[in-house]
Parts: C-alpha cells; structure tokens; sequence
C-alpha cells in the first residue's frame, strides 16, 4: 500500500507538487496523467525516495520513506524517466549488477535474470553493451531492472515512451499480466494507454490532484460518452432528431455528412434513434456509439483552474 | 558489506570496460617516468633509493587523480543513472564508499605497475626495500586523498570539466598549503594559530616523511581524516542535491 500525505515539493519558489494526497492499494494499477510538468515525476521521484518532500508524508507498504527508506526501497521496483542505465555494460552484466543490489541471492540470481529477460524479451541483447542498443530495447531493460527482484510495488515513469506500436502493446500487456495483487503506477501522457491498461486514473496539473477515479470515470466526464455518430449517404431532413427524448444536442459535420447527436444525462439513446432512423428512413450509411474523447476531458480537467484563475 | 562491495565491483569494473583506465596507468607511468629519470635525476643523484619517484607523486596526483575522479559522480548526473543508484535499497554512504574504494584501487594498481622502477634500483644498489614499501604505501594514501576531494567535487556537477578544474585547484591549495606561496598569503594578517593550521593541511608536508619511508601516525592520521572528511562533504552534496 502506498499512503500520500499532504505531499509537497517545492523548488526555489516554484511549487510542483502541491498537498497531494492519495493511496493505492494493491491490485491498483494507477495511471498517473498530466501536463509535461504537472508534477507527476516528481511525485514517482519523492515515492521512490529520491527526491525529498518539502512537506507531507509518504507511506510505503507501512515504512515511511524519510524515516525507513531501505525498507521502502526494497518493495519498489522503479524505471525512472529516459530509462538510464549504465552505456558500458551488457545488458547482463546490468541485470547482474541491479539483482546484487536488489540482494538477491547469488543462487536465484540467475533464475531472476532469465525470468525477466523472458518476460520483456531480451534474449537477443543479452550480451551487447546497452550503448549499441535501439531506444525500445533500452527501456526494455529498463523494465526488466525494475521486475528483476518481483517487487509488490512497480512505479513506471513514462514506460512506453518512445516504442513503436508494436512494443507498446507488448509492455502494456506485461503490466497487465503483473496486476495481480500488485501495486503499479504508469505516468503516461497518452491518454489511450489508461484506458487500455489501468484501473485507476490519478490526474494532477500544477502540482494538485484533480481526478482520481477510473477509466470509466472518466470517460463519462466527456460529452461525447454515450453519443452516436451517424453517416448519411446524402442530405436529408434530419431535424427531427434534436426532438427525441434523451436527446440534448447534435453536430452536424457538413464536409462528411455526419451527424453526432448528444445524449441528456449521459443516457443510452440508441434504441430511440434507431426507432426514429427506421420510421423516417433515413438514408443511413453507418451508426456508431462514441467512447468519450479523453482529449477533450484532460484538457478541460488539467486547464479548468487556469481559467478560473483568469476569471 | 555486501552493497559496498556490489558497488565496488561496478564501478571497479566500469574504468575498465572504457578506455580511461588503461588511459590512465599509461600517462601515469609515462609521467612517473619523465619525473624520476628526467626531471629528478635518478641516476645522477647516484642513491640506491626512489627518493626522485616519490617525491614528485604529489604533482602528478594534482593533475591525474583528478582525470579519474571527475566522472564518478558526474557522470551519474549526466546519464541519469544517479536517479536509478538512489532509489536502489542502498544507502549512499555505501555508494560513496565503493565509489572510493575502486578508484583507490585503479590508483593502487598504477603505483604497484611502477615496479620496473623498484627492480632497476635494486639492480643498480642495494635500497632499503623496507623504506620503499612504506614510502609506496604512503604514496597510495596520499592519493586516497587526493581522490576523496576529486569524488567531493565531481557531486557537485554533472559536468565533467568542471569537476576536473575544481578538483585540480582545490588540490592544488593543499599541495601548496605548506609552502610559502600560500603562508605569505596568510601570514599578515592572520595569527600563528592559523598559520600553523593552514600549513599543517598541506598534502605535500605530511607525505616528506613518508616519501622517506618514515610512516608516523600523525600523518597516516591526517589522510586517513582527510579522506573521510572529504567523502562525508560528497555524502552531504549528493544528499542535499540528488536531482538538478
């Protein structure tokens, strides 16, 4: 478990993190969203201990941080921002190094290393110098580093950055695989990400928390969750359509010919369009419910004080 | 125990998978050469002893100890790996300490590859060999310190020139505290209490005795202090300012 405790940092006058406050319990996989400077690696960099609070407390499986970092350290597994790691070491000779410092017996080191070396698929660069190795590798291995001693508390920062399609699929499937039971944190600004592979979703700009609830959550946040989204294959009366029951607004895209109509309250309003498509006989092409645009809803959760501070 | 040797190995081995430390031992022969036959007259002073080697160590550690210390910790800075080192369930004094403890021994492996040196005196006379242990051991103490003020520098910046030239200068103050360079500085305005302390920080004073094989306690005191001192000031930069 991790307890956050009126968390603040401050460097010079410039606050980046302000009296933050959340926990996160196991089988929690917390995507931590944000502006580029919100404050989010700051707040992983004050969990792991790295970086000291100004102010606040940080509880780490019962140790406090300031007061028992050895303790809390040993339960975290950490890939910092940029994946860094040692360029004049193999990729083994790193893992080897990190499980030595994890103290991981010298008996189970080698079964610690082939374990995470299967698991982010690192066979092929075992034995080249992380130097010579491609940006999705390096942040391979910096995963791996992180899993190598099995911790119960997995902190990532940013740890698809840079991947292709490909590979981020792969790592989003590997923290899926580790849930279970364990506590992840995944900084992230792509925002598809949360959705595919977290539970909770934990958004600060400028230093405060401004969500904390799940994908779902915020999801729904967005105007277009529950909309549907109809293609006609050539101009028709549509007016009708605003005077349905649920229906609170609709969008007319004049270039494609699509239509978005937006539900009151959020409402499931596919059963009356299709009713009211059928019995005009609308020359529809295709229909499809909206998801909600994350975009949107991030910009108008990490932007709204701004706007109040303007007001 | 265990962390700092962990530690140890890395960086031990670290100087070797690059370039730097086979660098290093070659300049550092090379240059102990040219000192002893060139600049010391080895063969002129016609004494069985290293007497011209030794004494030009504190010279060649003001430029050298610095080279090989000014990545140890910048470089972390730089790559970012400091970030990784820290949050590891090791504590940074053990950090400091294996830190230290390989460089020292890179520098131990350069004075004990000086040997040809020992085999030509012994060949040439018969030199008290047991003066020249303790003066090699002196000399590696010496350059222990040298180090802990190297490291002391390289935590302040990630920027590898600049830990070199604040390490060479503050070496250099030590090198010649003793000497009238400095204590005329001091010397009119200052009262003999500090005067006498600015002198007795000097490198160069406390290694005389020792270059002639005399090990005294007050000496072998005084780097051993300065080492720890000079670590324990990394220790605290490294903790006050982990991140830029």
């Amino acid at each position: 478990m991790i307890k956050v405790d009126n968390l603040s940092r401050e460097f010079g006058h410039q606050k980046a993190v302000d009296n933050l406050s959340f926990e996160i319990n196991p089988g929690d996989i917390v995507g931590f969203l944000g502006p580029n400077g919100a404050g989010k690696s700051t707040t992983m960099k004050m969990i792991t201990g790295f970086l000291p609070a100004t102010a606040g407390k940080i509880q780490v499986a019962g140790h406090d941080i300031e007061n028992a970092p050895l303790e809390a350290k040993k339960r975290i597994g950490y890939l910092p921002e940029g994946a860094p790691a040692y360029p004049d070491m193999t990729v083994y000779q790193f893992l080897h190094f990190i499980a030595a410092a994890r103290k991981i017996p010298k008996s189970s080191r080698e079964e610690a290393i082939k374990r995470v070396v299967s698991q982010v698929d690192l066979t092929a660069v075992l034995n080249k110098t992380i130097d010579n190795l491609s940006k999705g590798f390096k942040r391979r291995v910096g995963i791996a580093q992180a899993l190598i001693h099995d911790p119960d508390i997995l902190i990532l920062d940013e740890p698809t950055d840079g991947l292709d399609p490909n590979q981020k699929h792969q790592v989003r499937e590997l923290i899926a695989s580790l849930a279970e039971n364990k506590i992840v944190i995944v900084s992230t600004h792509i925002l598809e990400e949360v959705t595919a592979v977290c539970n909770r979703v934990i958004i600060i700009a400028n230093g405060q928390k401004k969500f904390d609830d799940t994908p779902q959550a915020l999801l729904r946040r967005s105007r277009y969750f529950n909309a549907i989204t109809i293609g006609l294959s050539y101009i028709a009366d549509i007016s009708g359509l605003l005077e349905l029951e649920g229906v609170a607004d609709m969008q007319h895209d004049r270039s494609n010919n699509l239509i978005t109509v937006f539900p009151r309250d959020q409402q499931d309003i596919s059963a009356v369009l299709h009713e009211y498509v059928q019995k005009n006989k609308l020359p529809i092409e295709y229909m499809y419910p909206e998801q909600g645009r994350l975009d949107d809803v991030f910009r108008e959760i990490t932007t709204s004080t701004d706007n109040k501070e303007v007001a | 125990m265990h962390e700092i040797m962990t530690i140890f190995k890395r960086e031990f081995a670290s100087f070797f998978s690059t370039p730097v430390a086979y660098i290093f031992i070659t300049i550092f022969l090379v240059m102990s050469g040219v000192f002893t036959f060139l600049i010391g007259d080895f063969y002129a002073r016609g004494q069985a002893d290293l007497l011209s080697f030794f004494n030009f160590h504190p010279w060649l550690y003001l430029f050298l100890v610095p080279a090989i210390s000014m990545r140890i910790w910048s470089e972390e800075r730089k790559s970012g790996t400091i970030e990784l080192l820290m949050t590891l369930p090791i504590t940074t004094f053990h950090i400091m300490l294996g830190k230290f403890l390989a460089a020292w021994l890179v520098l131990g492996i350069c004075l004990v590859l000086t040997f040809p040196l020992w085999l030509t005196v012994n060949y040439l006379g018969n030199p008290d060999n047991g003066i020249i242990v303790a003066a090699y051991l002196g000399s590696w103490l010496m350059a222990g310190a040298f180090l802990a003020v190297g490291i002391c520098m390289s935590a302040f910046t990630k920027n590898q020139v600049i830990a070199f030239m604040l390490a060479i200068v503050l070496c250099f103050l030590f090198v010649l505290a003793g000497s009238p360079v400095i204590i005329d500085v001091v010397q009119g305005w200052a009262p003999n209490i500090v005067i006498d302390t600015v002198a007795s920080l000097s490198f160069m004073t406390h290694f005389q005795d020792m270059s002639k094989g005399v090990i005294a306690l007050n000496d072998v005191l005084f780097y051993v202090i300065s080492i720890l001192v000079w670590l324990y000031a990394g220790y605290l930069v490294i903790e006050q300012k982990k991140a830029n």
